[in-house]
């Protein structure tokens, strides 16, 4: 049995299962034709990385595996998935390291309490240095 | 007395800045993202044979009980000529190894096995990188325990060399 | 001969740095005028020694010498001139020669023209600043050496095609100005501190070279910014990539410098800041440099990776950083602390100000290094981007921004809060105006770009209140400088939100003759041409673009293959309007008789960099002013008695 043209034949994987048929368009490369769905789609591009590149989004890699990716991606928002939905899915697959978007959990809290606290520190820093007594006072 | 204090917390703060470079620097250099699919279940995949004359893969056949390898490849791939008198060795003893050829075309396969030889007991074909996907696998060659019961038991990134041998086969469950 | 005779010149400047040093460290304690006067001189050649260094590279570069071995791995014999010589600093060894010279050229001209400083403390900046060369010096000549020799190489490997562009000739040599530039202000702050000499006229003196650095950073990072858009092809202009990421530091903490420094210069106050300030500055281009160069951190902006480097560069930190903090520590403490002052105040503001860039600074560290510390300690993999950066660092700069329209039209030292609420209604009103136009208007974008453009029509609004009500005539300067500094601001964030909200991006396949819309514009591929380039073949998409029933007229993006070393670069066509820019690229595959042709239509776009062009002309603007009014002072001072 000789393999057939790319588009028919190859099965998605994983749910949800969605039919390819030839006259589908090759979403690696070719926009979705709803422009909401293609914006969170090309927003999500933006912030998903590239596992065989040095650091660069799926949506600005000419790598074969980032258009397989921008691909699953166009596919999945088309079929009705939220841009969180098909984020978690790949995180599922390959951990947080391929989205830009560090998870807000216990050991990434650093990235949030650090500058908080940084902002309270400079505060009281600040806060220290003025002031106060003229308003205390009588408003002059 | 307090502002003597605050007076040393920039250098403090430096010296943990310097000791997280410290530790960046003398870290091993690992840039291989693993798979987060070891210990779950094979996804569900079906792909056409590859090949005439080979069966092409399915998820159902690796849950018969037989724990087998799976090794994503291409004949693109340069690296993977390296492992692949690794993995007619593991054929030798009694291993089943199917292939998933990733971006690759009835040809040039054709000609990739014919040159260094062919460890597959079946190959199908992955043109859109869906498998991989599926399996979090982010190059190739990359290779896959599966057990019988069609959980991912491993996953070794990169070529698979004569040091891996043992590991694999306890793996699988077989005697060296 | 070239090649030695530069290795040569870099030795003597290595040693004239070490004099430098133990001159200034002598003269500390032995108050011998010659002394003193003979560090001066020695600093300037230093300088003339350094600079000869780099001009016997960039001539091993031009002749394209390939027995020298950076020439050999980095250069072309086949490449244009210009890309010959400004290939010279597209290397690791070869930019941190350009480096250490900016160093070198620093201290010669702190030696050269600074004349308000206190004679002590000049000498003590002076030694600070040998100091630093010392130490890079000592390491491009052990361990990055440009001009080691190699045999037997007949052509070299030729330069990264993505760098064969003008702006390699002007972004690094800009971008280092800054960033090695802040030297001045570090070296400042030593010798401020180890000569106990912290006060308004200090502040005075260190002003000018600030300002100057800064004007270089800012120039630099916009340069880059518009490179990065224009060459790469991907229509994005800032990526929070780690690189990219340590040149901002350094600018941040130089604008919360600036900024301190006046308050320090007229009010006598925020003494210790500005000290810190002016540590932190270059601090943040020393980390910058050792991030780039050491490879812990991945990046598509990395030098060629090597730890062993990376702990050079991590020792020189730590003396050098930790050297100043310490001092810093030890010293600060006994200078007075200056005065205390009102809630409602200039003072008051600019202080809020730093500490609102200080934050930035940190979260930008944060997010830089926090994936490599976390792998470190847990060996768990995170990325962190542009959403992280954008979410923190976005709503700060914000507030930041409107601190910043109300500072200028604060009076020193107290002031009432009902005047100030006189003052800035104007901006205020045009503010919320600008708000509900936009939420009525606009559709659906982000809440920052919203919030962005509302407060970019304020501060812009703002920027311009201290001019109003004044004989523009007689106003000064610097004045001028700081007006178009924080209107540049504006439309800066004004650009950016304008291209978070309103950019609209079309990826479609297209035969011949196809038509296809993007923003108000049609694109028709009209065919393929293919034609050879100096040192590559391209091949051009050829695009029929027409707004309206408007004339149509050409585009035609490119794609580079180059052989040497062998890369397909994207050379996407622009077309600039008055309203925003056009920007197309074509795509490398073709699928079954059709292009790929990727294409953007981004509003006002043009605005962030024209922004930034006028943050630097308001720095320039203000440097001028400060330095003429201080030639005028010195010479009305210098008439004869």
């Amino acid at each position: 049995m000789r393999a057939p043209a790319a588009l028919l034949g190859a099965l998605l994987i994983a749910a949800p299962a969605i039919a390819q048929n030839v006259a589908a368009p090759d979403y690696a490369e070719v926009s979705l034709s709803d422009p909401a769905k293609e914006k969170q789609a090309l927003a999500l591009m933006d912030s998903i990385r590239c596992v065989v590149c040095q650091g660069q989004p799926v949506s600005g890699s000419n790598a074969d595996l980032a258009g397989d990716m921008r691909r699953v991606i166009r596919e999945r928002i088309e079929a009705g998935e939220s841009p969180e939905q098909v984020r978690a899915w790949l995180v599922s697959k390959y951990g947080d390291w391929v989205s830009f978007k560090p998870p807000l959990e216990a050991r990434t809290a650093p990235l949030w309490l650090v500058p908080l606290l940084a902002l309270m520190a400079g505060l009281w820093l600040l806060v220290r240095r003025l002031k106060w007594d003229r308003l205390k006072g009588t408003r002059g | 007395m307090k502002r003597g204090l605050i007076l040393w917390l920039p250098l403090a703060l430096i010296l943990i800045l310097f000791a997280v470079f410290w530790v960046g620097l003398h870290r091993q250099e690992n840039h291989d993202i693993a798979s987060q699919m070891v210990g779950k279940a094979l996804p569900e995949f079906t792909t056409p044979a590859a090949l005439p004359g080979l069966p092409g893969a399915s998820t159902a056949l690796f849950r018969d009980g037989r724990p087998r390898l799976l090794n994503i490849f291409a004949s693109w791939c340069v690296p993977c000529v390296a492992e692949v008198p690794v993995l007619m060795r593991l054929k030798g003893m009694g291993v089943e190894v199917v292939g998933i050829a990733v971006h690759d075309t009835t040809p040039a396969l054709d000609q990739f096995l014919t040159r260094n030889g062919n460890p597959y007991a079946r190959i199908g074909s992955d043109d859109q990188s869906r498998i991989q996907l599926a399996l979090g696998s982010s190059g190739v060659p990359e290779t896959f325990v599966i057990d019988g019961q069609g959980r991912i038991v491993k996953q070794h990134i990169g070529v698979v060399g004569e040091g891996d041998i043992p590991e694999l086969l306890a793996l699988l469950g077989k005697q060296p | 001969m070239i090649a030695e005779a530069g290795l040569a010149a870099l030795w003597f400047a290595a040693a004239l740095a070490l004099a430098q040093l133990v001159l200034g460290a002598m003269a500390t304690s032995d108050a011998r005028a010659e002394l003193r006067a003979s560090i001066a001189p020695v600093a300037i050649v230093q300088a003339l020694f350094v600079v000869t260094a780099f001009f016997c590279l960039i001539a091993v570069f031009a002749r394209s010498d390939m027995s020298v071995l950076l020439v050999a791995e980095n250069s072309h014999s086949a490449k244009p001139m210009i890309y010959k010589i400004s290939g010279t600093w597209g290397n690791h060894e070869g930019s941190m020669l350009l480096w250490v010279t900016i160093l070198g050229v620093a201290g010669a001209s702190i030696a050269l023209f600074e004349r308000k400083l206190r004679a002590d403390t000049k000498v003590a900046t002076l030694a600070a600043q040998g100091a630093i060369a010392l130490g890079f010096y000592a390491f491009l000549l052990f361990a990055s050496n440009p001009f080691a020799r190699i045999a037997g190489v007949i052509e070299g490997q030729g330069l990264n095609p993505l760098l064969q562009d003008p702006g390699l000739a002007f972004h690094p040599p800009t971008l280092y100005a800054g960033y090695v530039g802040m030297s001045a202000a570090f070296s400042f702050a030593v010798g401020a501190l180890v000569t106990r000499n912290v006060g308004p006229e200090f502040a005075r003196a260190m002003r000018p070279w600030i300002l100057g650095a800064w004007v270089f950073l800012t120039i630099g990072i916009t340069a880059g910014s518009y490179w990065s858009y224009y060459t790469l092809g991907w229509g994005g202009w800032w990526f929070w990539d780690p690189v990219e990421n340590a040149s901002l530091m350094p600018w941040l903490a130089a604008t919360a410098l600036i900024h301190s420094v006046t308050v320090l210069a007229t009010r006598d106050g925020l003494r210790a800041w500005t000290i810190m300030l002016a540590v932190l500055a270059f601090s943040m281009s020393m980390v910058g440099t050792f991030l780039v160069r050491s490879g812990i951190l991945t990046s598509v902006h990395s030098f060629a990776v090597d730890p062993r480097r990376g702990l050079f560069i991590l020792e020189l930190l730590a003396i050098y950083i930790g050297g100043a903090l310490t001092l810093f520590a030890l010293r600060v403490g006994t200078v007075s602390e200056g005065t205390r002052f009102d809630p409602f105040s200039r003072e008051a503001a600019l202080v809020a100000n730093n500490l609102l860039l200080t934050v930035i600074l940190i979260v930008v560290m944060a997010g830089t290094l926090y994936p490599l510390a976390l792998e470190g300690f847990t060996g768990a993999k995170i990325s962190v981007g542009a959403p992280y950066f954008n979410s923190v660092a976005g709503p700060l700069a914000l507030v930041l921004m409107l601190i910043m329209a109300a500072g200028p039209l604060l009076r020193w030292r107290s002031d009432q809060p009902a005047l100030l609420l006189r003052r800035v209604a104007p901006a205020l009103l045009v503010g919320v105006i600008a708000l509900a136009v936009l939420i009525a208007f606009a559709g659906p974008i982000g809440l920052l770009p919203l919030f962005g453009l509302a407060v970019a029509a304020l501060v812009a609004v703002a920027s311009l209140a201290p001019l109003w009500k004044r004989n523009l005539a007689r106003t000064p300067l610097f004045t001028y400088g700081m007006v178009i500094a924080h209107l540049g601001c504006a439309v800066s964030i004004a650009g950016m939100a304008c291209e978070g909200a309103f950019t609209k991006e079309n990826l479609v396949a297209v035969k011949a003759g196809e038509t296809q819309p993007i923003g108000p514009f049609s694109v028709t591929f009209a065919g393929l041409r293919e034609f050879p380039g100096p040192n590559y073949a391209a091949l051009e998409g050829v695009l029929l673009v027409a707004k309206g029933s408007d004339k149509p007229f050409i585009m035609a993006p490119q794609l580079h293959q180059f052989s040497d070393p062998p890369m397909l670069t994207n050379q996407a066509a622009i077309k600039t309007f008055w309203n925003g820019q056009l920007y197309l690229t074509i795509g490398e595959k073709e699928i079954d008789g059709r292009w790929l042709i990727r294409m953007w239509w981004k509003p006002f776009v043009t605005l962030i960099w024209l922004g930034g062009a006028m943050i630097a002309l308001g720095g320039a603007l203000a440097l001028l002013g400060r330095v003429r009014r201080e030639l005028f002072a010195s010479r009305k001072a210098g008439a004869p008695a």
